[in-house]
């Protein structure tokens, strides 16, 4: 339960400058994702938040008190900021069996040893573990191991809980027990969590926000509807959503309020009330449209406002059914729910909703329409 | 946005705060007192040695006219390199010491790494036990090879006769005595090296490497050649290295065997200048040899620096196939049982027999056997046995165990935990400035052979420093304890590494979270897990210290003697028997020592 607030933090390794400038803010009861591909920075802020590493430059507050004044050299120690993580590769003492690993910090703070041994029951009962109370690490899975690190870190109460890649080392199944297993205990501890990942499916489906992270900078924070639905760049349009979103390169002009587009797909005209702040040239000038495979809808008749389209592929997978169209030098893919059989160069005919479709700026790579 | 960091404004509290962090970390404290104490004892005493050979030493004020003692001189140096006896101090010894070492690695490295190939990737039988056999002879301290060496094949020379003379064999004074005795003496030593380490690469290598050879239709001469090889060379390469820089600076088997004849290596005619005069001379001997074994060393870097890395590249796959020796194997199998015969059986039974002879080459029979060299009480029959009474009445060897044991278990207690505490400061400041500034200044007395290590304690601690802080404490046990002590840091500190490699710094960084401090930190987690490594690394460093003669062998007095210099003295002094039935029992020690460091899982492959 706090509100975490990072200014301004800089971090180098020798000359290596890895976190440039991030700013966040996570309010009080988030579920916020730090997102992006590996080696972008988000481990060490989370490390930064734990207190693990200590940034050059900036300032940090966890519910308006100062835990981090770089200007200062002030660093809390970790103990000191009332938080837990959960390690990667789950950290859990080998030579400690499952009660001592959680007691082992409930120990250091002097608690009496009821209280320690309610509060281990307790947290290996919302784990849903009591029974390997007295095994040892290594006597569990990986999913069990998992488990006991979540209980020990929230056996503490931590205000704050920082989770670093836990469900990378589980396989497919767990991983998706283990997604349903967190959301539960944010809502039951309501403590706010940070979540580090390069998942977007993890991203999307369990946080509140997400912070997404490029080379060592915050490229964007959004709620994650919003980062599917507007992404600000063009490589966070890449980044997010599977499969991929379709990029059509076309050229667009601004005036009178209007933004006119057109692509070898499709022309569209957009008004003035759905372009973000970015700034735009003026006369003519290149831009990307970008179209989500789902928004791409395909019938086998023509009809208004549909575009005739030939199928270069088609990849029925069951739930689902991914189709290769090709229009003139355009490549791109549609997703269907459902099963769907195409003939290889068959014409369809597809249509799509001008206001799901995102405009960007070719030169600056900047979102410059929104979607709805 | 800056990329370049900025320089802040002076402010106090910030000045503060930042001692104040350096301070309340009890890590940095125990990284800065651990670097001022290696320098202590590793960087300063080797630039007081090289000070000391340009200094004017007292007894040389009669050679050097109108010198004053401590005044710059080269006369030492000139002494060594151009003077009169030039060829006989340096040259003479330094072209022996060449020529031994290149021939050591000559035997010893093929030898080696056949043996390595053919327990790691053939289907030769009974492999488990013969890997266990192969690596006896290295648990064999080499100074008591040299001994069953003399048991064997000892000439009139030395006055008392060996097994084969006994047996009304001639043997040649070339062949008891001299570069050959040395160089298969050593041979038998130092092939563990090679056969550890090709044994290992070849174990970390993936075998389907060898099947792809073959799938490609490669026959199996051709698959060793051009796949297998190479892929081992570096481990090869590393062994050579190692074997020649070791072998130059042996003293033991050096002496034991050329001593008699007047064949001097660098290292014994080193020890003669440092327990003689002139002492610079030596001093001067010992930085030629601690130069040579670091360009080896360092040359080896260079060379292989690069290559070295793939020997670990197939370490994914944990799969090996056995090569097939068909007609092979039986040829193979009798060459390695006369090897095992002749290396190790043969050897030790002659050295155990000889104990319990009465005139060393009397052959076995009743009437040449007795018990008087172990427990013979009765001074009237001295004369007739061997001058003195049975080792285990005998009051010097009494006073040498007590000093064995005091030695080896006071320095492996404190090596082994200052080798977990480098190790722990090596890994935890991996890429830091400390992490490999520790990281070196511990290897460097692995550059140094023993006696050249000891001849720079000798030279730093024979006379007090700093106006008495640092007493002169040449000639007691504490100078040998820290000898061995630093001696076996970088030994120790890697196996520490290794150890504390394994603890992964987040069941660290989780106790921390915790809000464990620095002591929590290190007696709840880091010691229980540091445990078996520590037990293991502990003791094989008492076996290291146990056996080691070259170390110490300059610093020996009368009431310092351990069992292997007695050994040793007794040697020199031609009571045979005696000397053997002390490196019995020595053997007896470390044998049983390494069954109790198995049971802990040390590798023998990893001690010296």
């Amino acid at each position: 339960m706090s509100r975490i607030e990072l200014k301004h933090i800089d971090k180098y390794y020798g000359n290596n400058h890895v976190l440039r400038d991030i700013n966040l803010v996570i309010e009080d009861g988030d579920f916020m994702t730090l997102l992006g591909p590996s080696g972008c920075g988000k481990t060490t802020t989370l490390r930064v938040v734990s207190g693990l590493e200590k940034p050059q430059n900036g300032v940090m507050t966890i519910d308006g008190e100062e835990m981090i004044n770089a200007d200062l050299a002030y660093y809390a120690e970790p103990s000191k900021r009332g938080l837990n993580l959960v390690f990667q590769s789950y950290a859990l003492w080998p030579h400690m069996t499952v009660r001592e690993n959680i007691a082992f910090g409930l120990k250091i703070q002097k608690l009496p040893k009821e209280e320690i041994a309610s509060r281990v029951q307790e947290a290996l009962r919302m784990m849903r573990i009591e029974e390997y109370i007295d095994r040892y690490p290594n006597e569990l899975s990986g999913g069990q191991q998992q488990r006991v690190a979540i209980a020990r870190a929230v056996a503490s109460n931590p205000k704050l809980l920082l989770l670093d890649e836990p469900l990378s080392n589980l396989d497919a199944r767990l991983r998706v027990d283990m997604r349903s297993e967190l959301q539960r205990i944010h809502k039951e501890l309501g403590t706010t969590i940070i979540y580090v990942t390069h998942d977007q499916v993890e991203a999307m489906t369990m946080s509140t926000k997400i912070a997404l992270f490029k080379a060592g900078e915050l490229s964007q924070v959004a709620a994650p509807m919003e980062l599917y639905m507007n992404p600000i760049d063009l490589e966070a349009a890449d980044f997010i959503g599977n499969p991929r979103i379709n990029f059509l390169e076309g050229k667009a002009i601004y005036e009178g309020g209007k933004l006119r587009v057109r692509c070898e797909l499709d022309s569209y005209v957009f008004d003035s009330s759905d372009m973000t702040d970015e700034e735009v040239p003026s006369g003519e000038f290149d831009c990307v449209v970008a179209i989500r495979p789902e928004q791409i809808h395909i019938f086998e008749e023509p009809g208004e406002g549909r575009i005739p389209v030939q199928v270069y592929a088609n990849q029925p997978a069951g739930s689902e059914t991914l189709v290769s169209l090709r229009t003139g030098n355009s490549d791109f893919l549609s997703k269907q729910i459902g099963l769907a059989q195409y003939a290889l160069d068959q014409t369809v005919y597809v249509s799509i909703a001008p206001e799901k479709v995102n405009v960007y700026n070719a030169a600056t790579t900047r979102l410059i329409k929104r979607a709805r | 946005m800056s990329t370049k960091k900025q320089r802040r404004p002076f402010n106090k509290t910030r000045l503060k705060n930042q001692i104040l962090n350096v301070v309340k970390n009890p890590f940095n404290l125990v990284v800065a007192v651990s670097l001022v104490v290696l320098f202590c004892l590793i960087v300063i005493p080797l630039l007081q040695m090289i000070a000391s050979t340009f200094l004017v030493a007292k007894g040389e004020l009669r050679r050097i006219h109108g010198a004053q003692v401590g005044d710059f001189t080269l006369y030492y140096w000139k002494y060594l390199l151009v003077g009169q006896m030039a060829s006989a101090t340096l040259w003479g010894p330094l072209k022996n010491s060449l020529v031994c070492g290149f021939f050591t690695v000559l035997v010893s490295v093929p030898l080696g790494s056949v043996l390595g190939w053919l327990v790691a990737r053939t289907d030769i039988p009974c492999k488990k036990l013969l890997g266990m056999l192969v690596v006896i002879p290295y648990m064999i301290p080499s100074w008591c090879k040299s001994l069953a060496w003399l048991a064997v094949f000892r000439n009139k020379t030395s006055g008392s006769l060996g097994f084969l003379a006994g047996m009304g064999i001639p043997i040649p004074d070339w062949l008891a005595y001299g570069p050959v005795a040395i160089v298969l003496c050593m041979s038998l030593h130092y092939y563990a090296f090679s056969y550890i380490h090709v044994q290992s690469a070849l174990r970390s290598i993936n075998s389907e490497l060898e099947e792809m050879g073959e799938i490609c239709g490669a026959s199996k001469p051709q698959i060793l050649r051009s796949i297998t090889i190479p892929l081992v060379l570096p481990s090869v390469l590393s062994a050579i290295v190692m074997t020649l820089s070791k072998s130059i600076g042996t003293y033991g088997v050096a002496a034991n065997l050329g001593n008699r004849i007047g064949y001097f290596t660098l290292a014994t005619k080193m020890k003669n200048f440092i327990n003689g005069s002139p002492q610079n001379v030596g001093y001067a001997m010992s930085i030629i040899l601690i130069s040579l074994a670091a360009l080896i060393i360092f040359a080896n870097q260079r060379l292989i620096g690069v290559r070295k890395s793939y020997a670990t590249i197939g370490g994914k796959g944990g799969r090996s196939t056995e090569m097939r020796l068909g007609k092979a194997k039986l040829p193979l199998m009798i060459f390695l049982v006369l090897f095992l015969f002749f290396a190790m059986v043969m050897p030790m039974f002659v050295l155990v027999m000889e104990t319990f002879q009465i005139s060393t080459g009397g052959g076995y029979g009743l009437n040449n056997l007795t018990l008087y060299n172990w427990i013979g009480a009765d001074e009237n029959l001295a004369p007739y046995y061997t001058s003195y009474k049975g080792i285990f009445y005998n009051s010097e060897f009494g006073k040498a165990l007590f000093n064995t044991i005091r030695l080896t278990v006071i320095g492996s207690v404190i090596t082994a935990f200052c080798g977990q505490f480098l190790g722990y400061i090596c890994t935890r400041g991996r890429g830091k400035w400390y992490g490999s500034l520790t990281e070196q200044l511990v290897f460097v007395p692995y550059l140094m052979s023993g006696v050249a290590f000891s001849a720079m304690y000798v030279a730093m601690f024979s006379r007090p420093h700093l106006g008495g802080l640092i007493p002169s404490i040449y000639g007691t046990f504490t100078l040998i304890v820290l000898t061995s002590v630093v001696k076996h840091f970088p030994f120790a500190s890697r196996s520490g590494t290794a150890n504390m490699m394994q603890i992964a710094v987040e069941l660290e960084e989780a106790a921390e979270i915790n809000g464990a401090g620095f002591g929590k930190k290190l007696s709840r987690i880091v010691l229980p897990l540091a445990k078996n490594g520590f037990i293991s690394g502990f003791m094989l460093t008492f076996i290291s210290i146990a056996k080691e003669l070259d170390l110490i062998i300059i610093m020996m007095d009368k009431r310092t003697t351990t069992m292997s210099y007695l050994a040793f003295t007794y040697s020199q002094d031609g009571m045979n028997q005696m000397a053997d039935a002390i490196s019995v029992c020595v053997l007896m020690f470390i044998l049983i020592c390494y069954i109790i460091a198995n049971r802990f899982g040390a590798d023998i492959g990893k001690s010296w």
